[in-house]
């Protein structure tokens, strides 16, 4: 296997400050040759406001060959475990045929990377990889031009290889790129049309490739936003309500005022102390007193899906053919069946942090954020100034799962160091990051489906709330299906959730997948028919057929009908792009109700693995990750008060947990990147829920599956 | 009231004038700005935060000062010997025994007192010495790996050999 170890993320100036034009761009940026890229649409705002960002904005990534011969690719994307400091330089390295370890990554920095969206929804090789791999191909065009001048030779005689052009007949006449690029300006924007590298060309992608970031990682040099400190850095605790609709009456701030080296802030609704370390900041917030006036709510994990039902808006349609009535005019089975899912943490091991340095009207931060782009603005709104003085440095992140979209810290260290004149840093407690972490929304699926004679679903009427819309839509061969989501599972509006709600690694679609998944093995049982077999009858999507194949061969599925006993499950989902099909093994002591994952295949097809060991590693990761939805993690409450506060009582998975995990990435060598990082997390409820009904013969309806569940609906039968 | 606190710290001598009762955890961080160690929960239930003192495995979250006069303390930091990789930061390297790496350190360092406890351990064993450091990108199944890789390279695993 390769190594690729010697990676430093550079976090310091590379250009200078600038607000430019691209060709004033070009001037400041030193010499070299410069592909810039678009990916997607930019949107119309960051075009037209007057408030521009500081680079220009059309385009949203590029990549510079320097005269040195290394190469830099800036993209506001960040890592965040994913590997994509691995892969995005993978693709680039093998499309400009140079080492993979001259290749830099500069992410997330909003002073030298054009405007990104954010880190999020699988897209980064999806949407990014193939524009990347274009303006690599372009880039190595330009080279080959400069090259043909260089060498006298015409371009078809040429050939490149490791940051150098050959004379194919002569290979003692070459020139490398740094060679090419020194004394040169040049710039293209990437046309697309410069053909890519096909699957039998390439040298790196598609081969396994360790982190370039586990040097950082294993020694403790890593930079995470709680490690930045700054000379004259001051350490924030703040004062916390105990619920989230709770009112503040009353707080006393003269104990603490009186304590040596404590600063104490009170600004509208904050109220915060400061020290030059958190341990002494933590132990003076002890000493407010402050009193709240709570709203009695009878909201909590059991009662609020009856709420949510109450309130939910009006549904929208996501997808139908043929005629629901029709269909359940030929069933000749009907199955109705409300599927229930809690609240879920984020739970990254890295609360959220900041580091927020503000002097005069500049302002520089260092956040643990998957949107440095929306940091940027909503610091700049926050302190009324220009977002065109607020740059944004983007060290690791110590995991995300869609959590760290959400950037409340910044603010708050922000609002504290413009107050104060000096940096601060906020770093979250657990606890504080168990309060304003952005739940999985509870939602409720309820779906009516039905099999006529001969045993095949004639109609799918399915109906989710709050989950969201992804991962909704079926993918089964059905005559008549209707599809529609009440709720979007971002916030709600108010009297909707009684706290914040968002993204949660492949959102909506863990939902969806498990009630999906659980009604096609209820209507599988009572036709008599092997779980698998079932899908394979009701399935012509071809893509889907081949996972669910490949991972029937490597688990050895036996067909049998369910309850067999023998405690397997089996579910499919397609996720950013990616088909997934699993299959576990479970074994359920009747005793305790508790589950024991021994054993899961995962195969999926994501298209071209640009990096089949980060692809196989985020599987892992996804099962692994998936086990906690599954079988433990709920978030408990009542109204706005959150009672899980740590990891002693919000449950997720540990080592003893880990199951025997194998993976399937199906060879797609020719077809375009799909997601990565959340696939294989969907199928991990659908696939346990139908496993334990295997086991037992007891269907679980509700997320998580806990022991006390379990034994729950053993007893009712 | 600050006193006097003599301790070793990854090999070296150091003498540190603070209150007895601060939290090891804060003082590695800020004081000595060794941020290799993490929080991350802050009452003992992660992990992150681990690391050696007398070779034990203990979460500098819970700990003080006072707990670590005249003793040994081992960081992330101090695991590499004259620039050398110790071998289970090579293998936790070798095996992508990470993600997000936030939790690694104290994966490392709770893995390091294992290892000195039992050279030799069965995967069932690792999994029980790991069992209370958590990792939320998943990367489990590649540290049990990895730990089992560095074993080997340290000339433990005599259950394998025979």
């Amino acid at each position: 296997m390769k190594k690729n170890n010697d990676l430093d993320l550079d976090f310091t100036d590379r250009l200078m400050d600038f607000q430019v034009s691209r060709r004033e761009f070009i001037k400041i940026a030193g010499g070299g040759i410069f592909i810039f890229m678009t990916i997607g649409d930019i949107p119309i705002w960051a075009q037209q406001r007057r408030d521009r960002p500081s680079l220009p904005t059309d385009f949203n990534a590029f990549l510079q060959i320097n005269e040195d011969g290394r190469v830099a690719c800036f993209t506001g994307k960040i890592e965040m475990g994913q590997g994509i400091v691995t892969s995005l330089a993978q693709m680039l390295a093998d499309e400009l045929d140079v080492a993979l370890d001259s290749v830099d990554m500069v992410m997330g920095d909003t002073d030298l990377c054009p405007w990104d969206m954010g880190t999020f929804g699988s897209m980064s090789t999806r949407f990014f990889g193939p524009p990347l791999r274009a303006a690599g191909a372009e880039g190595r065009q330009i080279l080959v031009e400069l090259a043909a001048e260089h060498l006298n030779r015409p371009v078809d005689q040429l050939l490149t290889e490791n940051g150098m052009v050959y004379d194919r007949s002569d290979r003692e006449k070459k020139v490398t790129y740094a060679q090419l690029a020194r004394g040169k300006k040049i710039s293209r924007h990437a046309s697309g049309k410069v053909p890519l590298k096909t699957p039998d060309q390439f040298k790196i992608m598609g081969d396994p490739i360790l982190r370039r970031d586990a040097l950082e990682k294993v020694t403790g040099r890593a930079k995470y936003a709680a490690d930045i400190q700054l000379p004259g850095m001051l350490y924030a605790r703040i004062l916390r309500p105990p619920s989230h609709d709770a009112k503040r009456i009353a707080v006393d701030l003269s104990e603490v005022q009186q304590i040596e080296g404590i600063q104490v802030i009170e600004d509208k609704d904050l109220i915060a102390v400061l020290h030059h370390s958190p341990d002494f900041a933590e132990k003076a917030l002890s000493k407010i007193k402050a009193s709240y006036d709570t709203p009695k709510s009878d909201l909590n994990e059991v009662t609020i899906f009856d709420h949510l039902l109450k309130v939910a808006p009006e549904g929208e349609l996501v997808a139908e053919n043929g005629d629901i009535q029709k269909g359940k005019k030929e069933a000749s089975m009907v199955f109705e069946q409300i599927y229930l899912d809690g609240y879920k943490a984020h739970a990254p091991i890295e609360p959220h942090g900041a580091v927020v340095n503000v002097e005069g009207d500049k302002v520089t931060i260092w956040p643990s954020s998957q949107t440095p782009f929306r940091v940027k603005d909503e610091v700049a709104e926050a302190l009324g100034i220009s977002s065109n003085n607020v740059r944004v440095i983007s060290p690791f992140l110590g995991g995300g799962f869609g959590g760290k979209t959400r950037n409340l810290q910044v603010i708050e260290a922000a609002r504290l160091s413009k107050l104060t004149g000096k940096p601060i840093q906020v770093a979250w407690t657990r606890q504080e990051e168990f309060f304003y972490d952005s739940f999985r929304p509870a939602a409720i699926v309820k779906i009516n489906s039905g099999l006529d004679k001969n045993g095949q679903t004639c109609f799918w009427d399915y109906h989710v709330f709050y989950a969201g819309e992804r991962g909704s839509q079926h993918f089964y061969s059905i005559p008549n299906s209707s599809t529609v989501y009440y709720g979007s599972g971002w916030g709600g509006g108010p009297g909707t959730h009684p706290f914040a709600t968002g993204a949660w690694r492949a959102p909506a679609n863990n939902t969806n997948t498990f009630a999906r998944e659980s009604q096609i093995d209820i209507m599988a049982a009572a036709a008599g028919v092997d779980p698998v077999e079932f899908r394979r009858q009701n399935l012509t999507d071809k893509k889907m057929r081949s996972v669910l194949e490949a991972a029937a061969d490597k688990f050895n599925w036996k067909p049998a009908t369910a309850p067999s006993k023998r405690g397997y499950g089996v579910a499919c989902g397609i996720d950013a792009g990616t088909s997934v099909a699993m299959m576990v093994e479970v074994d359920v002591d009747r005793e305790t109700g508790k589950v024991m994952v021994k054993r899961v295949v995962c195969a999926q097809d994501m298209g071209l693995a640009i990096n089949p060991q980060g692809a196989t590693i985020q599987m892992e990761g996804c099962i692994t990750m998936g086990l906690g939805y599954a079988l433990a993690e709920d978030l408990r409450f009542s109204g706005g008060q959150i009672h899980d506060h740590n990891f002693d009582t919000y449950e997720i998975p540990r080592f003893s947990w880990l199951p025997k995990i194998e993976t399937v990435i199906i060879d797609a060598k020719n077809e375009t990147p799909q997601g990565g990082g959340e696939p294989a997390i969907i199928t991990v409820g659908g696939a346990i829920a139908n496993a334990i009904y295997d086991a037992i013969g007891v269907r679980m309806f509700q997320l998580p599956m806990t022991p006390a569940r379990i034994k729950d609906s053993m007893a009712k039968g | 009231m600050k006193e006097l606190i003599t301790f070793n710290l990854n090999r070296k001598p150091v003498e540190l004038n603070l209150d007895r009762d601060r939290i090891l955890l804060w003082v590695l961080r800020t004081d000595l700005g060794l941020t290799g160690t993490k929080y991350g929960c802050g009452e003992s239930y992660c992990g992150a935060c681990t690391v050696l003192v007398d070779d034990e495995a203990l979460r500098s979250c819970q700990i003080t000062l006072n707990d670590i006069q005249n003793r040994s303390v081992v960081t992330i930091e101090g695991l590499a010997n004259n620039g050398e990789l110790h071998p289970l930061q090579k293998a936790f390297m070798e095996n992508d025994a990470l993600q997000c790496g936030y939790c690694t350190p104290g994966m490392i360092m709770n893995a390091y007192a294992l290892l000195k406890k039992n050279p030799d351990p069965t995967e069932k064993q690792i999994m029980e010495g790991m069992e209370e450091n958590l990792c939320r990108c998943g990367a489990y199944k590649r540290i049990v790996e990895a730990i089992q890789a560095a074993a080997r390279v340290m000339g433990g695993f005599e259950h394998e050999k025979k």
